[in-house]
Order: structure tokens, then C-alpha cells, then sequence
């Protein structure tokens, strides 16, 4: 089991004030992109507060994490740490505030020279914190033609690190239509959130094994869905 | 004018009230599929929000109601737009159908603006929406995209603005009483619709367009085209026609709307989907809905203001 380290994964109270722009913000940006995405949500599982679990999804587009932070029902999402950039969402007040309030994102450091922290170990005391994650594990947007790209090994870890966690596999389809790189204008095409069936790490399951199992859940829900 | 407004309205949630009663019955017997009758259910309920959501736009007035048939563009345009074979080079056309076009079309309908609304999409926008595309530099597959980009425009934007456009005819005689000529070509239309299923489920024997839409029989057309008739004249006191006309011109409405209907149907088969969209339950996407009220409003329109306005 990975060690848990003291890292903080949840942002200092607020005052009151400030919770309740963090929570009108929050409330304008789920109009919004309810609005311009129009998603459609399938489901196999219900998508109750319940059970803890993590959420891996395709990355086309910077508006991936809103979308799926968006269409959940407000109780999943009160449970929801979409995990994201450190020295993207951080630095800058505004974003801070957006970041750490609104999404409530679980910071993460990408680049392994200047960590101080360990990502799994984050992720995993997220989860032993009841939160619900949400993550990428392409690890990077997929500008290029291929589906999905190479997998990064987090995944495996934090599956490793909490066997019990159920992982669900989601698929976003036409977001990229809505904003393609290098765009500034979003047009609101109907995207597809597809929502795959809960699964596990395996007891002894490989690093390959797993990673591979976790990809081939992901494209089946691309075909599922279009 | 209220008072056929109320009558009309009283009679159909008169009619609602009766097919939620029959739907009931329906789910209490046992022999009946759940699945069927759950479907039906659906699509009555949403009847009863479509007509609660129409019923106040008309106290509204003509606002309410350009208003209402934007919003029902956009939801359409977005269903329609969502299936078209799309590069990044059409990004632009794409953004600029949304935010410039759709909202420049009802506004000039709304102004009453006819020598531009009846222009803008089919000569403006069909010429500038390519160049959009074409400053991009992508060949590949240009003349299906930009087309698909037209007809999305064309259905989705400028024939169904032709619902609203009607509240701005100035007929003789006719004063103050268009909002009931929307009523009547929405009812002889969705009810054509309605009659056709019902009427090809009675009578149904040969096939319209098996592959098309497989459940469309020649006896459901006829049989409902000709009885939406028949209602367009029982109601022609809501029109400046008179009962012949009113029947002919519910015919021609009626007859559009069903052939737009399977115009429509083709255009989903091609693009390998059962429905336009998810947004109302029952009955699938807005554009199923409203495929042959866009059909047949700018037909209705233009026949009225021809004889009905301009030559009287």
C-alpha cells in the first residue's frame, strides 16, 4: 500500500461569503455548460453520491473536466475532486479560487523533477476521504488523430494502492467538435457522456494487464455511445 | 381573438385529458406491452408541456412567440448540426450559424423585416457560409459539408422562422388575429401527424417508403392528410380563408409536413441515427417534432401572403 503522505487534498474553509460565490459560480458554470454541451448522459451504473469511486475519462479537450463535473447530479459532484495541473490551476488567484472552490479539483504536480508530493498518494487519501475522483490517464490532451493515447501508469497505482475502489470508465464524445484546439469560439454541438460499468484491480492483476482492461472498457464505450 | 385562444386551448387539454385517461386504461391491461404504453405515456406528457410551454407564449403575443420559435431553431440547428460531416474548417461557419445568423434571423423576423428575412439565409448566408470554410484550405469532402451546413440552416433557421413571420402578415379584415393563423397551422400540422400514426395503424396495408420509414403506409398518409384537412376547415374561424380555403390550405400544410416528415427520416437514416436528438422524452430530438412544421410553414406562408395579402 502506498503511503499516504500529510500533503493537505482539501483547500482551507472558506468564509461564508466566499462559499457562497464558490457555490453561485459554480451553479452559473453548470447552466453553461449544460447549456453549450447539451450532454447526454448514459449510464450502466446509477450515478449516486454513494460508493467512492474514480472516474477515467478520454481527453480531447480543456473542457473535458467541466463537462463531466457538470452533467453528474449536484450530489455526486459535492463528492467530485476532478484531478488537474498544480502549476496550471494554482498560481493565479482567480484560477485558484475556481480550481480549489468551484471544482474543487485535487492538485496535482505534473512534472517529477520539482515534486513534493506524490500523485498516488494524494489520490488515494482523496479516496480514503470519501471523495470521488476524476482523471485523465492520458496524462496529457489528445490533440492528434489516434482515439485514445498510451495510458500513464497512475491508474495502475492508485488500483494497486486501493483495490477496493471501483473504477468507471467514462467516454466524451464530440466535445472536440465544440471546441477544437486553436478555436476560441464553442459551437454547441450535443456532446455524449457515456458512463461504463464499475470494475476493479485484480488481486496479482499486472501493471499491463490492468492498464490494458482499463483501455479496452474505455473504447468499447466510444462505439456504445456514438 | 381571446376567445378562440381560450376555446382552443380548453380544447385541447380536453383532448390531453381524454388520451391520458385512454394511455391509463391502456397500462391497467394486462395484455398490453409495457413498453408501448410507457412510450405513450411519455410522449403525452410531453404534449401537455409542449401545449402548457405554446399556451404562454401565445399570452405573450408576438414576442412570446418569436421568442419560443428561436429557442426551438437553436435546439434544432444544435440536433442537426451535431450529425453533419464536419472538419475543423468549418468551425468558423459552424460558430457563426449560432451566434449571428440564427439570432439575425428572428430579429428581422420579429422587426417584420421581410425583404431581408426572406432573403438573408437562402442568398446571404448560403454564398458567405462556404467562403468561411474554403479560407481554411480543406478540399476534402468540401461540397458535402458546406451543403450539409446549408440545409441545416435552411431547415433548422429559416423555415421554421416562417411560424413566427406569419404573426407579421398584414391581411384585410384580418387585424390583430395572426397569432390564431400560427395556432391553426401548428394544430393542422402536429394533428396531421397524429391521425397519419393513427390511421395507418387502422387501415395501414402498403408501404410509403419501407426503407425510409418503415411504418409509413399510403392509407396513414391519405388517411390523415385528408382528415387534417377536414379539421383545418372545421376551424376555419381562426384563419382569414374561409372553410374551402381553409381546407385546401390545411391540405397543402398537412401534405408538406408529411412529406418533410420522411424528407427528414432519410436525412436521419443517412446519418445512421433512430432520432434527431434526446430532448423530449417520448418523441426524441426537436427537430423530430418540428420536421414537418418546417416543411410546411413557409409554404403556408407564402401562399397566404400571396392570396391573402398581397392580391386582396
Amino acid at each position: 500500500m502506498t503511503n499516504v503522505t500529510d500533503t493537505p487534498v482539501t483547500a482551507a474553509p472558506l468564509r461564508p461569503w466566499m462559499r457562497l460565490l464558490a457555490r453561485g459560480v459554480e451553479a452559473v458554470i453548470v447552466t453553461f455548460a449544460r447549456l453549450v454541451c447539451a450532454p447526454r448522459v448514459t449510464v450502466t451504473a446509477p450515478l449516486t453520491a454513494g460508493p467512492t469511486r474514480v472516474f477515467f475519462a478520454n481527453h480531447s479537450s480543456n473542457a473535458d473536466t467541466i463537462l463531466i463535473w457538470a452533467a453528474v447530479p449536484p450530489e455526486l459532484r459535492a463528492t467530485l475532486r476532478p484531478v488537474a495541473a498544480a502549476d496550471y490551476w494554482l498560481p493565479k488567484a482567480v484560477r485558484r479560487f475556481l480550481g480549489l472552490h468551484v471544482f474543487r479539483i485535487l492538485p496535482i504536480q505534473r512534472v517529477a523533477a520539482v515534486r513534493d508530493t506524490d500523485p498516488v498518494a494524494q489520490m488515494a487519501a482523496a479516496v480514503d476521504a470519501g471523495s470521488s475522483l476524476v482523471i485523465f490517464p492520458e496524462g496529457q490532451r489528445n490533440r492528434g488523430e489516434a482515439e485514445l493515447l498510451p495510458f500513464k501508469t497512475g491508474l495502475f497505482h492508485l488500483a494497486e494502492a486501493r483495490p477496493d475502489v471501483a473504477f468507471v470508465p467514462v467516454w466524451i464524445g464530440n466535445l472536440n467538435g465544440v471546441l477544437p484546439k486553436g478555436e476560441r469560439l464553442p459551437v454547441p454541438l450535443i456532446c455524449t457522456l457515456t458512463f461504463g460499468a464499475p470494475f476493479q484491480h485484480e488481486d496479482g492483476e499486472t501493471k499491463e494487464a490492468f492498464l490494458a482492461r482499463a483501455r479496452a472498457a474505455l473504447l468499447a464505450l466510444r462505439d456504445e455511445g456514438a | 381573438m381571446a376567445f378562440e385562444l381560450i376555446v382552443l386551448f380548453g380544447g385541447l387539454f380536453l383532448v390531453l385529458i381524454l388520451a391520458s385517461g385512454i394511455a391509463s386504461v391502456l397500462a391497467d391491461r394486462a395484455q398490453t406491452d409495457p413498453d408501448v404504453v410507457a412510450n405513450l405515456t411519455d410522449r403525452i406528457r410531453a404534449w401537455w408541456g409542449m401545449i402548457a410551454i405554446l399556451g404562454v407564449a401565445f399570452l405573450l403575443g408576438d414576442v412570446g412567440l418569436v421568442v419560443l420559435f428561436a429557442v426551438c431553431s437553436f435546439a434544432c440547428l444544435r440536433e442537426f448540426l451535431t450529425l453533419v460531416d464536419r472538419k475543423q474548417a468549418d468551425h468558423m461557419a459552424l460558430a457563426l450559424s449560432f451566434l449571428v445568423v440564427l439570432p439575425v434571423q428572428y430579429v428581422a423576423v420579429g422587426l417584420g423585416w421581410y425583404g431581408f428575412y426572406a432573403v438573408f439565409v437562402p442568398v446571404y448566408v448560403f454564398l458567405v457560409a462556404p467562403i468561411l470554410s474554403v479560407v481554411r484550405g480543406e478540399t476534402e469532402g468540401f461540397l458535402a459539408r458546406v451543403s450539409q451546413v446549408q440545409w441545416a440552416l435552411m431547415i433548422c433557421v429559416f423555415c421554421i422562422s416562417h411560424v413566427p413571420a406569419l404573426l407579421i402578415l398584414e391581411i384585410p379584415g384580418f387585424d390583430g388575429r395572426s397569432l390564431l393563423l400560427v395556432a391553426f397551422l401548428l394544430l393542422v400540422v402536429q394533428a396531421s401527424d397524429v391521425l397519419q400514426y393513427t390511421w395507418g395503424k387502422m387501415f395501414g396495408r402498403r408501404k410509403l417508403a419501407p426503407r425510409v420509414s418503415p411504418s409509413k403506409t399510403w392509407e396513414g398518409l391519405v388517411g390523415g392528410v385528408l382528415s387534417a384537412a377536414v379539421l383545418g376547415a372545421l376551424l376555419h374561424g381562426l384563419t382569414p380563408f374561409g372553410p374551402f380555403w381553409a381546407f385546401v390550405m390545411a391540405l397543402v400544410a398537412a401534405t408538406m409536413g408529411a412529406f418533410g416528415g420522411l424528407v427528414l427520416s432519410a436525412a436521419k437514416r443517412d446519418r445512421g441515427v433512430k432520432d434527431w436528438g434526446h430532448g423530449i422524452a417520448g418523441h426524441g430530438g426537436f427537430l423530430d417534432r418540428l420536421d414537418g412544421v418546417a416543411f410546411a410553414a413557409p409554404i403556408f406562408f407564402h401562399l397566404t401572403r400571396f392570396f391573402w395579402q398581397s392580391l386582396a
